[in-house]
């Protein structure tokens, strides 16, 4: 009898499994009819896309991971969703461009963004948000204040940059890196690299530092961290100007990667970082890497294997379903209600 | 203590007004309402009653959020979903049906309201903004469907050819100001609506929900219950005004119904104030048009837009017509005898 | 049995034991106060009588049938209703619509009688309106109607707590700190007003962490401490009880 069963459910097994490999080989074929790749070895042209893809979703998950820190970190001490916070990205693309065009060097250029980018975070705090906070306004009236400043940079981009699309510098492409027969670029790589590194140091200085201690007491309590002697203010224009910088870097990555910048880039771009944040668990920061690299790796595969069109909203998807099963997303702290 | 006296004149002022409103109710309600009807008569173009037109529409459209978020105070960031389910759906049924303009309008309010329905549903789990996250996905979601769904939505090509309304034989266009009065009885429908709804226990629940949500379930609300209920109100109004829409402009598309159209009826939601009626028709009067009469601006205008509306929350969050009548509380009638006969001195105290 | 029943009702927070095997029972047309220090449970007590929180054991009885571990509606339903510690009214709402949304639950007319306005919703929405009036004047607010409850000062905002409980038709009343932010001479009215509730067969539950207040009021009282019941009794008995002035007082020796 038990041999029977074990051998009925091993042939289970491999019919499911044989399916499953058809199933990708007959999607992977319907994406590539007619190019001459799908000669030879088809299931290794499969890994191949499939492993090349999934290094795509890595870099731009890496990226958006970037954005969406900006995100949670505003939500986490203000509730509050920043909804600028796309329109700032875009202006960080911009601010490099034009500095590039200025001839002295990309670096010093994308450096010197980063600190603009920060700075507009810091003014979109000041001008708009913080009168809000002193009158004790609804959220929702910040929310909205958030709409209308992404209006007003998105505008004033057009106007000063024109609507077209402008081309970028390739200022990391170092060629195409051999591993064993998988092509990677090595434009994701450095994406991957740089992203890290700069997430581990945002890691660092918030719960290394005293000005991370600050932020993170703000976050739990406002209102005690200020009776504290924690200037809750500065600590809250800081963390606009840590997600304005982070923007500004993931700007730089992206539009390198794709070599183009526009000032409408940043409304998707945003919503999907955004997705990302809350996905992760808003307000903790692993939770937007692991948010931005499931956001990222999604849609690089379903821009393959379902089509281009479903690559903006399949965050969405994923979002909403994770919500229903978390509603406060994959690593969000659940608050005890109190009355 | 300065604050304070302010505060108390500008009541003094809205009870004078509303005194003068309340008195004079009838012969104003006679004015407007002729001054609607003649309106197409007075000399206007096609052009002014197209916006004026698309007024009416975005009435609807703020009237139906602001059941949700005036009034039960769930945001909802999603609305051109729901906008763009009842206008592909209406057109849809009236294309390759040929169902004539009411049923398919009726259809796609109800296809509307179905989503609604299962938007609300996550209301049992999430609270707050997490729930203005999913709805902002239901409108991505939405418009990737409208884009894919190539053989019933035809994709980005958009629907063309919608059929106008036609009322006893008699097709309602704009140049026989039929549209114009079409969304007359409409808007005034959906206005009627929210008022009942809004002046019986239903909306009691709904505001008690928006004020404080845990007194509310305490009181014995089924606060989910109504949180969909809302919904599914909004949304139904939300697929009329899209059916409407769809109907008059006779071509719509993908990009007909983006996250700027949510933002724009959330806008004009808090601009004309939540949780009010009047509020809805002046908030989109001053949106619809501020595009069309700042043109002399160029680019700047929705630089201006955004400034405006930045402004507009630092200084009169509230909205224009967002004050709590200060008139005294309006006893239904049978109360009103009721009270009459039995104590006396609970309605003198007033 | 009695009236209500709590069966060693246990609640914890992660680690904390917030209550601890809590029991007490209360009789028809009691006032009943459970005191205790701040920080004792007292108000987790009442979040597990009106279904805020689930209980992690033990079991509450209200006449008869279990109510513990079901939803807020069904409680207040059975008759069961509440007012809270920080006051917690609808500010943007009329004194009178906030009553009424007390009323909610006993008004059943449906979402097209609204529509319609049937002969159905006009009666009923007149009679739970009365019903309101009187309730707001029988507490003293008949003046207050009109204003919106924001407006009002604080006592005269729990008073319309108050009233907000008493128009879902309760059967039990569970006041959470009534007499707080009071002065002296609102509490002794509110108190006043408490009695005469009690004498038109309302049962009272208070919750006080000054015990001057209850003393005077109270048929029994229950002493809370660190989420544990340490004392219960007659008023007179437990002001002379050691373990609960050793609570209040933080571990006086007798001898001291």
């Amino acid at each position: 009898m038990e041999t029977l069963k074990q051998i009925k459910k091993t042939m289970q097994e491999s019919r499911s499994l044989y399916k499953e490999k058809d199933f990708i080989n007959g999607a992977y074929i319907k994406n590539l009819k007619g190019r001459s790749m799908l000669s030879g070895f088809s299931p290794t042209t499969v890994e191949r896309v499939i492993i090349q893809q999934l290094f795509n979703g890595l870099a731009l998950g890496m990226a958006y991971s970037l954005i969406a820190v900006g995100y949670s970190m505003v939500f986490g001490i203000l509730r509050l969703i920043n909804f600028s916070h796309g329109a700032v990205y875009a202006f960080s693309a911009h601010m490099a461009l034009f500095f590039i065009g200025m001839q002295f060097g990309i670096i010093p250029a994308i450096i010197i963004s980063i600190i603009i980018t920060g700075m507009l975070g810091i003014v979109i705090d000041k001008t708009a948000l913080e009168p809000l906070r002193k009158k004790n306004s609804m959220p929702i009236a910040s929310l909205i204040t958030t709409i209308g400043m992404s209006n007003i940079i998105q505008n004033l981009l057009m106007i000063f940059f024109n609507t077209e699309r402008k081309t970028f510098p390739a200022f990391f492409d170092f060629g195409m890196l051999n591993f064993g027969g998988v092509q990677i670029n090595s434009t994701q790589i450095v994406m991957c690299v740089v992203s890290l590194a700069l997430l581990i140091v945002l890691t660092l200085i918030i719960n290394k530092t005293k000005l991370g201690l600050a932020m993170r007491a703000t976050e739990q309590n406002s209102k005690a961290a200020s009776l504290m002697g924690i200037n809750v203010n500065f600590v809250i224009s800081f963390t606009f100007f840590l997600g304005g910088a982070s923007a500004a870097i993931a700007g730089a990555l992206i539009s390198g990667y794709y070599q183009i910048v526009y000032p409408g880039m940043g409304f998707m771009v945003g919503l999907k970082a955004f997705a990302a944040a809350v996905l992760g668990g808003i307000g903790v920061l692993y939770g937007s890497v692991v948010g931005g690299l499931v956001v990222g790796v999604s849609e690089s595969f379903a821009a393959t294997f379902l089509g281009s069109s479903y690559r903006d909203s399949v965050a969405f998807i994923i979002l909403i379903l994770v919500l229903i099963i978390r509603p406060t997303g994959l690593f969000g702290k659940k608050d005890i209600k109190k009355v | 203590m300065d604050k304070k006296m302010k505060k108390e004149t500008s009541n003094n002022l809205i009870l004078k007004f509303e005194t003068f409103v309340d008195k004079y109710k009838l012969l104003l309600a006679a004015v407007c309402t002729v001054l609607l009807l003649v309106f197409p008569y007075m000399g206007v173009n096609q052009y002014i009653l197209r916006i004026v037109i698309m007024i009416g529409i975005y009435s609807m459209l703020a009237l139906g959020l602001n059941i949700l978020t005036g009034y039960t105070g769930q945001v909802s960031l999603g609305h051109a979903g729901f906008y763009a389910v009842g206008a592909y759906t209406a057109s849809l049924v009236a294309l390759k049906l040929g169902a004539n303009f009411f049923v398919a309008t009726l259809a796609g309010a109800a296809l509307s309201s179905l989503c609604g329905l299962l938007l609300g549903l996550p209301t049992l789990r999430l609270k707050g903004t997490y729930l203005s996250i999913v709805t902002l996905g239901f409108g991505e979601i939405v418009k990737m469907i409208t884009m894919n769904w190539d053989k019933v939505t035809n994709g980005t090509l958009g629907l063309k050819n919608i059929p106008k309304p036609v009322i006893f034989g008699v097709k309602l266009t704009l140049s026989n100001n039929g549209l114009y009065y079409l969304m007359l009885v409409l808007v005034a429908l959906t206005a009627l609506i929210c008022m009942l709804i809004i002046k019986s226990k239903i909306g009691r629940a709904f505001m008690s929900i928006k004020e404080d949500e845990l007194a509310a379930t305490m009181m014995g609300i089924k606060t989910t219950q109504y949180k969909i209920l809302a919904f599914v109100i909004s949304a139904f109004i939300t697929g009329i005004a899209g059916a409407f829409y769809a109907s008059m402009i006779g071509f719509i598309d993908p990009n007909s119904f983006t996250f700027d159209i949510s933002t724009l009826i959330i806008s004009i939601v808090i601009m004309g104030g939540m949780g009010t009626i009047r509020g809805m028709f002046l908030g989109s009067a001053i949106l619809i048009v501020f595009p069309e009469v700042s043109r002399f601006m160029m680019d700047y205008r929705f630089v201006v837009y955004g400034i405006v509306l930045v402004l507009m929350m630092r200084f009169r969050p509230q909205g224009l017509l967002g004050w709590k009548s200060q008139l005294p509380y309006k006893f239904p009638k049978l109360a009103r005898q009721e009270l009459e006969k039995q104590d006396k001195s609970i309605l003198n105290t007033l | 049995m009695a009236y209500l029943q709590v069966n060693s009702i246990t609640k914890q927070f992660g680690g904390l034991v917030a209550v601890d095997n809590v029991s007490f029972e209360v009789e028809k047309g009691e006032i009943v106060s459970i005191i205790g220090p701040n920080g004792a449970g007292k108000t987790t007590v009442f979040n597990m009588l009106t279904g805020v929180y689930t209980i992690d054991s033990g079991e509450i009885i209200f006449d008869g049938t279990p109510i513990h571990n079901t939803n807020p509606y069904n409680i207040v339903n059975r008759g069961i209703s509440r007012t809270f510690q920080n006051i917690r009214l609808f500010p943007n709402m009329r004194v009178i619509e906030n009553v009424l949304v007390g009323t909610h639950i006993r008004t059943k007319y449906g979402f097209f009688d609204a529509l319609f306005r049937t002969g159905r919703y006009k009666k009923e929405e007149s009679e739970k309106v009365v019903h309101a009036a009187k309730v707001l004047k029988d507490i003293g607010l008949g003046n207050r109607i009109n204003d919106y409850a924001q407006n009002l000062p604080y006592g005269e905002q729990r008073k319309v707590e108050i009233a907000r409980a008493i128009a879902t038709d309760a059967k039990i009343i569970l006041l959470d700190e009534p007499a707080a932010g009071m002065n002296p001479q609102e509490s002794d009215e509110l108190l006043c007003f408490i009695r005469q509730l009690r004498d038109k067969g309302y049962t009272i539950i208070l919750i006080e962490h000054d015990m001057s207040v209850v003393m005077n009021i109270s048929d029994r009282i229950y002493v809370i401490d660190h989420g544990k019941k340490i004392a219960q009794g007659l008023p007179g008995e437990i002001a002379n009880n050691e373990c609960v002035i050793e609570a209040y007082l933080g571990g006086v020796k007798k001898d001291a």
